[in-house]
Protein backbone atom coordinates (compact mmCIF):
# COMPACT_ATOMS: atom_id res chain seq x y z
CA UNK A 1 0.00 0.00 0.00
CA UNK A 2 2.76 2.45 0.97
CA UNK A 3 4.83 1.57 -2.07
CA UNK A 4 1.70 2.03 -4.16
CA UNK A 5 1.16 5.55 -2.79
CA UNK A 6 4.79 6.59 -3.22
CA UNK A 7 4.82 5.18 -6.75
CA UNK A 8 1.68 7.01 -7.88
CA UNK A 9 1.88 10.05 -5.63
CA UNK A 10 2.43 12.59 -8.39
CA UNK A 11 -0.46 11.27 -10.52
CA UNK A 12 -2.86 11.57 -7.59
CA UNK A 13 -1.52 15.03 -6.76
CA UNK A 14 -2.25 16.14 -10.35
CA UNK A 15 -5.73 14.66 -9.97
CA UNK A 16 -6.21 16.59 -6.73
CA UNK A 17 -5.34 19.83 -8.51
CA UNK A 18 -8.00 19.06 -11.15
CA UNK A 19 -10.56 18.22 -8.44
CA UNK A 20 -9.85 21.50 -6.67
CA UNK A 21 -9.99 23.47 -9.92
CA UNK A 22 -13.35 22.01 -10.92
CA UNK A 23 -14.70 22.61 -7.41
CA UNK A 24 -13.49 26.20 -7.27
CA UNK A 25 -14.64 27.21 -10.75
CA UNK A 26 -18.05 25.56 -10.49
CA UNK A 27 -18.67 26.94 -7.00
CA UNK A 28 -17.75 30.43 -8.14
CA UNK A 29 -19.95 30.31 -11.25
CA UNK A 30 -22.71 28.57 -9.31
CA UNK A 31 -22.70 31.18 -6.55
CA UNK A 32 -22.84 34.03 -9.06
CA UNK A 33 -25.78 32.36 -10.79
CA UNK A 34 -27.47 31.52 -7.48
CA UNK A 35 -28.01 35.12 -6.40
CA UNK A 36 -30.33 36.15 -9.27
CA UNK A 37 -32.11 32.76 -9.05
CA UNK A 38 -32.76 33.27 -5.33
CA UNK A 39 -34.08 36.78 -5.99
CA UNK A 40 -36.33 35.44 -8.77
CA UNK A 41 -37.66 32.75 -6.43
CA UNK A 42 -38.62 35.51 -3.97
CA UNK A 43 -40.18 37.68 -6.66
CA UNK A 44 -43.93 38.20 -6.80
CA UNK A 45 -43.83 38.41 -10.59
CA UNK A 46 -44.85 35.08 -12.09
CA UNK A 47 -42.60 35.51 -15.12
CA UNK A 48 -39.62 35.60 -12.74
CA UNK A 49 -40.81 33.13 -10.11
CA UNK A 50 -41.80 30.17 -12.28
CA UNK A 51 -38.72 29.81 -14.50
CA UNK A 52 -36.46 29.92 -11.44
CA UNK A 53 -38.68 27.47 -9.56
CA UNK A 54 -38.74 24.95 -12.42
CA UNK A 55 -34.96 25.31 -12.81
CA UNK A 56 -34.35 24.60 -9.12
CA UNK A 57 -36.81 21.71 -9.09
CA UNK A 58 -35.18 20.10 -12.12
CA UNK A 59 -31.60 20.36 -10.89
CA UNK A 60 -32.43 19.30 -7.34
CA UNK A 61 -34.89 16.60 -8.32
CA UNK A 62 -32.72 14.66 -10.78
CA UNK A 63 -29.38 12.90 -10.28
CA UNK A 64 -26.22 14.84 -11.15
CA UNK A 65 -25.13 11.88 -13.27
CA UNK A 66 -28.27 12.24 -15.41
CA UNK A 67 -27.54 15.96 -15.83
CA UNK A 68 -23.94 15.29 -16.87
CA UNK A 69 -25.07 12.69 -19.43
CA UNK A 70 -27.85 14.96 -20.64
CA UNK A 71 -25.41 17.77 -21.40
CA UNK A 72 -22.35 15.80 -22.51
CA UNK A 73 -23.96 13.01 -24.55
CA UNK A 74 -27.32 14.73 -25.09
CA UNK A 75 -25.78 17.70 -26.85
CA UNK A 76 -24.67 15.31 -29.60
CA UNK A 77 -28.28 14.99 -30.68
CA UNK A 78 -28.25 18.71 -31.57
CA UNK A 79 -24.84 18.69 -33.17
CA UNK A 80 -25.86 20.34 -36.49
CA UNK A 81 -27.65 23.15 -34.66
CA UNK A 82 -24.77 23.63 -32.23
CA UNK A 83 -22.26 23.62 -35.09
CA UNK A 84 -24.32 26.23 -36.89
CA UNK A 85 -24.02 28.64 -33.95
CA UNK A 86 -20.39 27.70 -33.27
CA UNK A 87 -21.02 26.11 -29.86
CA UNK A 88 -20.21 22.51 -30.81
CA UNK A 89 -16.50 23.00 -30.21
CA UNK A 90 -17.39 23.57 -26.53
CA UNK A 91 -20.00 20.87 -26.09
CA UNK A 92 -17.74 18.15 -27.46
CA UNK A 93 -15.19 18.91 -24.72
CA UNK A 94 -15.61 16.93 -21.47
CA UNK A 95 -14.14 19.76 -19.37
CA UNK A 96 -16.68 22.26 -20.70
CA UNK A 97 -19.67 19.98 -20.12
CA UNK A 98 -18.35 19.02 -16.68
CA UNK A 99 -17.93 22.64 -15.53
CA UNK A 100 -21.25 23.65 -17.08
CA UNK A 101 -23.23 20.86 -15.40
CA UNK A 102 -21.51 21.21 -12.03
CA UNK A 103 -22.11 24.98 -12.05
CA UNK A 104 -25.78 24.68 -13.03
CA UNK A 105 -26.27 21.99 -10.40
CA UNK A 106 -24.64 23.82 -7.51
CA UNK A 107 -26.42 27.04 -8.54
CA UNK A 108 -29.77 25.34 -7.87
CA UNK A 109 -28.74 24.11 -4.41
CA UNK A 110 -26.94 27.36 -3.51
CA UNK A 111 -29.91 29.47 -4.56
CA UNK A 112 -32.06 27.67 -1.99
CA UNK A 113 -29.47 28.31 0.72
CA UNK A 114 -29.29 31.93 -0.35
CA UNK A 115 -33.07 32.29 -0.51
CA UNK A 116 -33.36 31.04 3.06
CA UNK A 117 -30.71 33.50 4.17
CA UNK A 118 -32.46 36.39 2.41
CA UNK A 119 -35.74 35.49 4.05
CA UNK A 120 -34.08 35.37 7.45
CA UNK A 121 -33.00 39.03 7.28
CA UNK A 122 -35.08 40.95 9.83
CA UNK A 123 -37.73 43.10 8.18
CA UNK A 124 -36.64 46.08 10.31
CA UNK A 125 -33.24 46.26 8.59
CA UNK A 126 -34.85 46.54 5.17
CA UNK A 127 -37.25 49.17 6.46
CA UNK A 128 -34.38 51.07 8.02
CA UNK A 129 -32.62 51.08 4.65
CA UNK A 130 -35.81 52.31 2.99
CA UNK A 131 -36.13 55.05 5.61
CA UNK A 132 -32.61 56.14 4.74
CA UNK A 133 -33.81 56.58 1.17
CA UNK A 134 -31.72 53.78 -0.38
CA UNK A 135 -32.95 52.67 -3.79
CA UNK A 136 -33.84 48.96 -4.28
CA UNK A 137 -30.51 48.37 -6.02
CA UNK A 138 -28.52 50.03 -3.23
CA UNK A 139 -30.49 48.08 -0.62
CA UNK A 140 -29.52 44.91 -2.44
CA UNK A 141 -25.88 45.91 -2.71
CA UNK A 142 -25.35 47.21 0.84
CA UNK A 143 -27.89 45.44 3.03
CA UNK A 144 -29.45 42.32 1.55
CA UNK A 145 -26.53 40.63 -0.21
CA UNK A 146 -23.84 41.22 2.46
CA UNK A 147 -26.20 40.14 5.24
CA UNK A 148 -27.43 37.09 3.36
CA UNK A 149 -23.92 35.99 2.38
CA UNK A 150 -22.76 36.02 5.99
CA UNK A 151 -25.88 34.18 7.15
CA UNK A 152 -25.59 31.63 4.35
CA UNK A 153 -21.93 30.83 4.93
CA UNK A 154 -22.25 27.80 7.28
CA UNK A 155 -24.75 26.11 4.96
CA UNK A 156 -22.74 27.17 1.93
CA UNK A 157 -19.55 25.54 3.22
CA UNK A 158 -21.62 22.37 3.37
CA UNK A 159 -22.39 22.90 -0.29
CA UNK A 160 -18.69 23.35 -1.14
CA UNK A 161 -17.93 20.05 0.57
CA UNK A 162 -20.66 18.36 -1.47
CA UNK A 163 -19.25 19.93 -4.58
CA UNK A 164 -15.77 18.47 -3.92
CA UNK A 165 -17.40 15.05 -3.83
CA UNK A 166 -19.71 15.75 -6.74
CA UNK A 167 -16.73 16.51 -8.98
CA UNK A 168 -15.81 12.81 -8.74
CA UNK A 169 -18.55 12.17 -11.33
CA UNK A 170 -16.62 14.03 -14.01
CA UNK A 171 -14.25 11.06 -14.11
CA UNK A 172 -17.09 9.21 -15.88
CA UNK A 173 -16.75 11.54 -18.85
CA UNK A 174 -12.96 11.00 -18.90
CA UNK A 175 -11.78 14.00 -16.87
CA UNK A 176 -8.66 13.02 -14.92
CA UNK A 177 -9.56 14.20 -11.43
CA UNK A 178 -8.66 12.15 -8.33
CA UNK A 179 -11.26 9.49 -9.16
CA UNK A 180 -10.27 9.48 -12.82
CA UNK A 181 -6.62 8.90 -11.94
CA UNK A 182 -7.61 6.12 -9.53
CA UNK A 183 -9.75 4.39 -12.14
CA UNK A 184 -7.01 4.45 -14.77
CA UNK A 185 -4.30 3.21 -12.41
CA UNK A 186 -6.64 0.56 -10.96
CA UNK A 187 -7.56 -0.92 -14.31
CA UNK A 188 -4.02 -0.74 -15.67
CA UNK A 189 -2.40 -2.78 -12.87
CA UNK A 190 -5.42 -4.41 -11.20
CA UNK A 191 -4.52 -2.44 -8.05
CA UNK A 192 -8.19 -1.81 -7.33
CA UNK A 193 -8.34 -1.42 -3.59
CA UNK A 194 -5.01 0.39 -3.36
CA UNK A 195 -6.09 2.96 -5.96
CA UNK A 196 -9.55 3.61 -4.53
CA UNK A 197 -8.34 3.70 -0.93
CA UNK A 198 -5.73 6.26 -1.94
CA UNK A 199 -8.41 8.30 -3.73
CA UNK A 200 -10.62 8.08 -0.64
CA UNK A 201 -7.76 9.32 1.54
CA UNK A 202 -7.16 12.28 -0.79
CA UNK A 203 -10.83 13.27 -0.64
CA UNK A 204 -10.94 12.90 3.15
CA UNK A 205 -7.96 15.20 3.57
CA UNK A 206 -9.34 17.80 1.14
CA UNK A 207 -12.82 17.75 2.69
CA UNK A 208 -11.63 18.13 6.27
CA UNK A 209 -9.12 20.83 5.32
CA UNK A 210 -11.97 22.77 3.70
CA UNK A 211 -14.18 22.29 6.76
CA UNK A 212 -11.40 23.54 9.05
CA UNK A 213 -10.77 26.54 6.80
CA UNK A 214 -14.49 27.32 6.57
CA UNK A 215 -14.80 27.29 10.37
CA UNK A 216 -12.11 29.97 10.60
CA UNK A 217 -13.87 32.14 8.03
CA UNK A 218 -17.14 31.60 9.88
CA UNK A 219 -15.59 32.71 13.16
CA UNK A 220 -14.58 35.95 11.45
CA UNK A 221 -17.92 36.52 9.74
CA UNK A 222 -19.87 35.87 12.92
CA UNK A 223 -17.47 37.41 15.42
CA UNK A 224 -20.13 40.00 16.34
CA UNK A 225 -22.85 37.43 17.03
CA UNK A 226 -23.57 35.60 20.30
CA UNK A 227 -22.35 32.00 20.22
CA UNK A 228 -25.87 30.56 20.03
CA UNK A 229 -26.49 32.13 16.61
CA UNK A 230 -23.54 30.44 14.95
CA UNK A 231 -23.61 27.67 12.39
CA UNK A 232 -25.03 24.19 12.71
CA UNK A 233 -23.52 20.83 11.86
CA UNK A 234 -23.38 19.17 8.47
CA UNK A 235 -26.35 17.24 7.29
CA UNK A 236 -27.57 15.52 4.17
CA UNK A 237 -27.92 17.89 1.25
CA UNK A 238 -31.53 18.40 0.21
CA UNK B 1 -44.47 13.67 -25.85
CA UNK B 2 -41.06 12.08 -26.16
CA UNK B 3 -40.68 9.58 -29.01
CA UNK B 4 -39.00 6.56 -27.41
CA UNK B 5 -38.69 4.38 -30.54
CA UNK B 6 -40.01 1.29 -28.80
CA UNK B 7 -37.47 1.51 -25.96
CA UNK B 8 -40.00 2.68 -23.39
CA UNK B 9 -40.21 -0.79 -21.85
CA UNK B 10 -36.49 -0.63 -21.09
CA UNK B 11 -36.97 2.52 -19.09
CA UNK B 12 -39.91 0.88 -17.32
CA UNK B 13 -37.81 -2.14 -16.37
CA UNK B 14 -35.09 0.22 -15.23
CA UNK B 15 -37.48 2.15 -13.01
CA UNK B 16 -38.58 -1.06 -11.34
CA UNK B 17 -35.01 -1.98 -10.47
CA UNK B 18 -34.28 1.58 -9.32
CA UNK B 19 -37.25 1.40 -6.95
CA UNK B 20 -36.27 -2.06 -5.68
CA UNK B 21 -32.68 -0.99 -5.04
CA UNK B 22 -33.84 2.25 -3.40
CA UNK B 23 -36.33 0.55 -1.09
CA UNK B 24 -33.84 -2.16 -0.11
CA UNK B 25 -31.12 0.43 0.55
CA UNK B 26 -33.50 2.64 2.53
CA UNK B 27 -34.56 -0.31 4.68
CA UNK B 28 -30.89 -1.10 5.26
CA UNK B 29 -30.09 2.53 6.00
CA UNK B 30 -32.88 2.72 8.59
CA UNK B 31 -31.59 -0.38 10.38
CA UNK B 32 -27.94 0.75 10.24
CA UNK B 33 -28.99 4.28 11.23
CA UNK B 34 -30.96 3.12 14.25
CA UNK B 35 -28.15 0.85 15.46
CA UNK B 36 -25.57 3.59 14.94
CA UNK B 37 -27.74 6.21 16.65
CA UNK B 38 -28.20 4.04 19.74
CA UNK B 39 -24.51 3.19 19.76
CA UNK B 40 -23.68 6.89 19.64
CA UNK B 41 -26.19 7.70 22.39
CA UNK B 42 -24.91 4.93 24.64
CA UNK B 43 -22.49 5.75 27.40
CA UNK B 44 -19.81 3.54 25.85
CA UNK B 45 -16.85 5.64 24.63
CA UNK B 46 -15.70 2.90 22.26
CA UNK B 47 -19.11 2.67 20.58
CA UNK B 48 -19.50 6.39 20.08
CA UNK B 49 -15.93 6.62 18.72
CA UNK B 50 -16.76 3.85 16.26
CA UNK B 51 -19.89 5.70 15.07
CA UNK B 52 -17.98 8.99 14.84
CA UNK B 53 -15.37 7.34 12.64
CA UNK B 54 -18.11 5.85 10.48
CA UNK B 55 -19.96 9.15 9.91
CA UNK B 56 -16.68 11.05 9.39
CA UNK B 57 -15.52 8.63 6.72
CA UNK B 58 -18.87 8.57 4.92
CA UNK B 59 -19.08 12.36 4.82
CA UNK B 60 -15.59 12.82 3.49
CA UNK B 61 -15.56 10.31 0.61
CA UNK B 62 -17.56 10.61 -2.63
CA UNK B 63 -20.25 8.00 -3.20
CA UNK B 64 -18.70 6.99 -6.51
CA UNK B 65 -15.33 6.22 -4.87
CA UNK B 66 -17.02 4.15 -2.15
CA UNK B 67 -19.02 2.27 -4.77
CA UNK B 68 -15.90 1.49 -6.82
CA UNK B 69 -14.10 0.49 -3.63
CA UNK B 70 -16.85 -1.96 -2.68
CA UNK B 71 -17.37 -3.39 -6.17
CA UNK B 72 -13.78 -3.64 -7.41
CA UNK B 73 -11.72 -3.12 -4.26
CA UNK B 74 -13.17 -5.59 -1.79
CA UNK B 75 -12.92 -8.67 -4.07
CA UNK B 76 -9.29 -7.91 -4.94
CA UNK B 77 -8.51 -7.20 -1.29
CA UNK B 78 -9.95 -10.57 -0.26
CA UNK B 79 -8.07 -12.31 -3.07
CA UNK B 80 -4.78 -10.67 -2.07
CA UNK B 81 -5.33 -11.54 1.57
CA UNK B 82 -6.13 -15.15 0.65
CA UNK B 83 -3.05 -15.29 -1.60
CA UNK B 84 -0.89 -14.11 1.30
CA UNK B 85 -2.21 -17.06 3.29
CA UNK B 86 -1.48 -19.41 0.42
CA UNK B 87 -4.97 -19.84 -1.04
CA UNK B 88 -6.13 -19.06 -4.56
CA UNK B 89 -9.67 -17.82 -4.65
CA UNK B 90 -11.68 -15.76 -7.09
CA UNK B 91 -14.17 -13.41 -5.48
CA UNK B 92 -16.77 -11.36 -7.30
CA UNK B 93 -19.64 -9.27 -5.98
CA UNK B 94 -22.71 -8.78 -8.13
CA UNK B 95 -23.60 -5.17 -8.93
CA UNK B 96 -27.00 -5.46 -7.28
CA UNK B 97 -25.58 -6.37 -3.88
CA UNK B 98 -22.58 -4.05 -4.19
CA UNK B 99 -24.93 -1.17 -5.00
CA UNK B 100 -27.33 -1.84 -2.14
CA UNK B 101 -24.45 -2.37 0.30
CA UNK B 102 -22.76 0.89 -0.67
CA UNK B 103 -25.91 3.00 -0.62
CA UNK B 104 -26.95 1.44 2.70
CA UNK B 105 -23.53 2.17 4.17
CA UNK B 106 -23.60 5.81 3.05
CA UNK B 107 -27.17 6.68 3.94
CA UNK B 108 -27.04 4.73 7.20
CA UNK B 109 -24.73 7.49 8.40
CA UNK B 110 -27.21 10.20 7.48
CA UNK B 111 -30.13 8.24 8.95
CA UNK B 112 -28.07 7.91 12.13
CA UNK B 113 -28.01 11.70 12.51
CA UNK B 114 -31.75 11.88 11.87
CA UNK B 115 -32.52 9.25 14.51
CA UNK B 116 -30.16 10.80 17.03
CA UNK B 117 -31.93 14.12 16.66
CA UNK B 118 -35.33 12.43 16.88
CA UNK B 119 -34.34 10.53 20.02
CA UNK B 120 -33.22 13.73 21.71
CA UNK B 121 -36.59 15.29 20.82
CA UNK B 122 -38.57 12.68 22.75
CA UNK B 123 -39.00 14.17 26.25
CA UNK B 124 -37.00 12.36 28.95
CA UNK B 125 -40.19 12.18 31.03
CA UNK B 126 -41.58 9.62 28.59
CA UNK B 127 -38.68 7.25 29.27
CA UNK B 128 -38.90 7.87 32.99
CA UNK B 129 -42.63 7.18 32.94
CA UNK B 130 -41.95 3.90 31.15
CA UNK B 131 -39.34 2.99 33.74
CA UNK B 132 -41.73 3.93 36.54
CA UNK B 133 -44.25 1.48 35.07
CA UNK B 134 -41.64 -1.23 35.50
CA UNK B 135 -40.85 -1.69 31.81
CA UNK B 136 -37.44 -3.07 30.96
CA UNK B 137 -35.02 -0.83 29.05
CA UNK B 138 -35.71 -2.69 25.82
CA UNK B 139 -39.46 -2.42 26.36
CA UNK B 140 -39.20 1.32 27.01
CA UNK B 141 -37.23 1.69 23.80
CA UNK B 142 -39.56 -0.45 21.73
CA UNK B 143 -42.94 0.61 23.13
CA UNK B 144 -42.38 4.19 24.25
CA UNK B 145 -39.43 5.83 22.54
CA UNK B 146 -39.36 4.33 19.03
CA UNK B 147 -43.01 5.08 18.12
CA UNK B 148 -42.55 8.69 19.17
CA UNK B 149 -39.14 8.97 17.49
CA UNK B 150 -40.60 8.21 14.09
CA UNK B 151 -42.80 11.29 14.19
CA UNK B 152 -39.72 13.47 14.58
CA UNK B 153 -37.69 11.40 12.16
CA UNK B 154 -40.09 11.45 9.18
CA UNK B 155 -39.04 14.85 7.72
CA UNK B 156 -35.35 13.91 7.95
CA UNK B 157 -35.91 10.40 6.63
CA UNK B 158 -37.93 11.83 3.74
CA UNK B 159 -34.97 13.97 2.77
CA UNK B 160 -32.59 11.02 3.06
CA UNK B 161 -34.91 8.96 0.83
CA UNK B 162 -35.06 11.59 -1.91
CA UNK B 163 -31.27 12.00 -1.97
CA UNK B 164 -30.84 8.22 -1.83
CA UNK B 165 -33.04 7.60 -4.90
CA UNK B 166 -30.88 9.97 -6.94
CA UNK B 167 -27.73 8.31 -5.59
CA UNK B 168 -28.84 4.93 -6.99
CA UNK B 169 -28.18 6.35 -10.48
CA UNK B 170 -24.48 5.85 -9.72
CA UNK B 171 -24.94 2.07 -9.66
CA UNK B 172 -25.33 2.30 -13.45
CA UNK B 173 -21.54 2.77 -13.51
CA UNK B 174 -21.11 -0.86 -12.43
CA UNK B 175 -23.63 -2.00 -15.09
CA UNK B 176 -26.65 -2.68 -12.94
CA UNK B 177 -29.55 -2.36 -15.42
CA UNK B 178 -31.47 0.27 -13.44
CA UNK B 179 -33.04 3.38 -14.93
CA UNK B 180 -29.86 5.29 -15.73
CA UNK B 181 -28.07 2.30 -17.23
CA UNK B 182 -31.07 1.34 -19.39
CA UNK B 183 -31.44 4.93 -20.56
CA UNK B 184 -27.77 4.81 -21.56
CA UNK B 185 -28.23 1.55 -23.48
CA UNK B 186 -31.33 2.90 -25.26
CA UNK B 187 -29.55 6.19 -25.99
CA UNK B 188 -26.67 4.36 -27.69
CA UNK B 189 -28.95 2.02 -29.63
CA UNK B 190 -31.18 4.79 -30.97
CA UNK B 191 -28.50 7.51 -31.16
CA UNK B 192 -30.90 9.77 -29.29
CA UNK B 193 -29.01 10.48 -26.06
CA UNK B 194 -30.86 13.68 -25.22
CA UNK B 195 -34.27 12.06 -25.57
CA UNK B 196 -33.46 9.15 -23.29
CA UNK B 197 -31.50 11.00 -20.64
CA UNK B 198 -34.21 13.64 -20.56
CA UNK B 199 -36.90 10.96 -20.20
CA UNK B 200 -34.87 9.37 -17.38
CA UNK B 201 -34.51 12.77 -15.69
CA UNK B 202 -38.26 13.33 -15.85
CA UNK B 203 -38.84 9.91 -14.26
CA UNK B 204 -36.47 10.76 -11.39
CA UNK B 205 -38.28 14.08 -11.04
CA UNK B 206 -41.63 12.26 -10.88
CA UNK B 207 -40.27 9.97 -8.14
CA UNK B 208 -39.05 13.03 -6.21
CA UNK B 209 -42.41 14.79 -6.51
CA UNK B 210 -44.34 11.66 -5.52
CA UNK B 211 -42.01 11.26 -2.54
CA UNK B 212 -42.61 14.86 -1.46
CA UNK B 213 -46.35 14.26 -1.59
CA UNK B 214 -46.06 10.98 0.32
CA UNK B 215 -43.86 12.63 2.92
CA UNK B 216 -46.52 15.25 3.56
CA UNK B 217 -49.12 12.52 4.00
CA UNK B 218 -46.83 10.54 6.31
CA UNK B 219 -46.14 13.58 8.47
CA UNK B 220 -49.86 14.20 8.80
CA UNK B 221 -50.44 10.56 9.71
CA UNK B 222 -47.65 10.48 12.28
CA UNK B 223 -48.95 13.67 13.91
CA UNK B 224 -52.53 12.46 14.26
CA UNK B 225 -53.81 12.94 17.76
CA UNK B 226 -51.08 15.44 18.62
CA UNK B 227 -52.49 18.90 19.27
CA UNK B 228 -50.67 21.34 16.99
CA UNK B 229 -48.51 18.37 16.15
CA UNK B 230 -47.60 19.13 12.54
CA UNK B 231 -43.85 19.72 12.82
Amino acid sequence: MLTFISEHWSAFARGAVITLQYTAISCLLGAILAIPIALMRLSEKRALFWPATVYVLFFRGTPLLAQIFLIYYGSGQFRPALEAVGLWQFFREPWFCAILTLSLNTAAYSSEIFRGALQAIPRGEIEAAMALGLSPLLRLRFILIPRALAAAWPAYTNEIVYQVQATSLVSIITVMDITGVARVIASRNFDFYQAFLTAAAFYLVIVYLIIALAKRVEARLHAHLPAADRGVGRNVRV
Amino acid sequence: MLELKGYGWMLWEGVQLTVIVSVASMAGAIIVGLLAAFAKLSSSRAQSLLVDTYTTVVRGIPELVLLLLVYYGIPTLVQDAAAALGYRVTVTINPFLAGIATITFIYGAFACEVFRGAYLNVPAGQREAGAALGLSRIAVLWLVVLPQMFRYAIPGLGNVWMVLVKATALISIIQLPELMRNADVAARATRMPFTFFFAASLIYLAITLASMWAQGRAEGWASRGVVGGRL
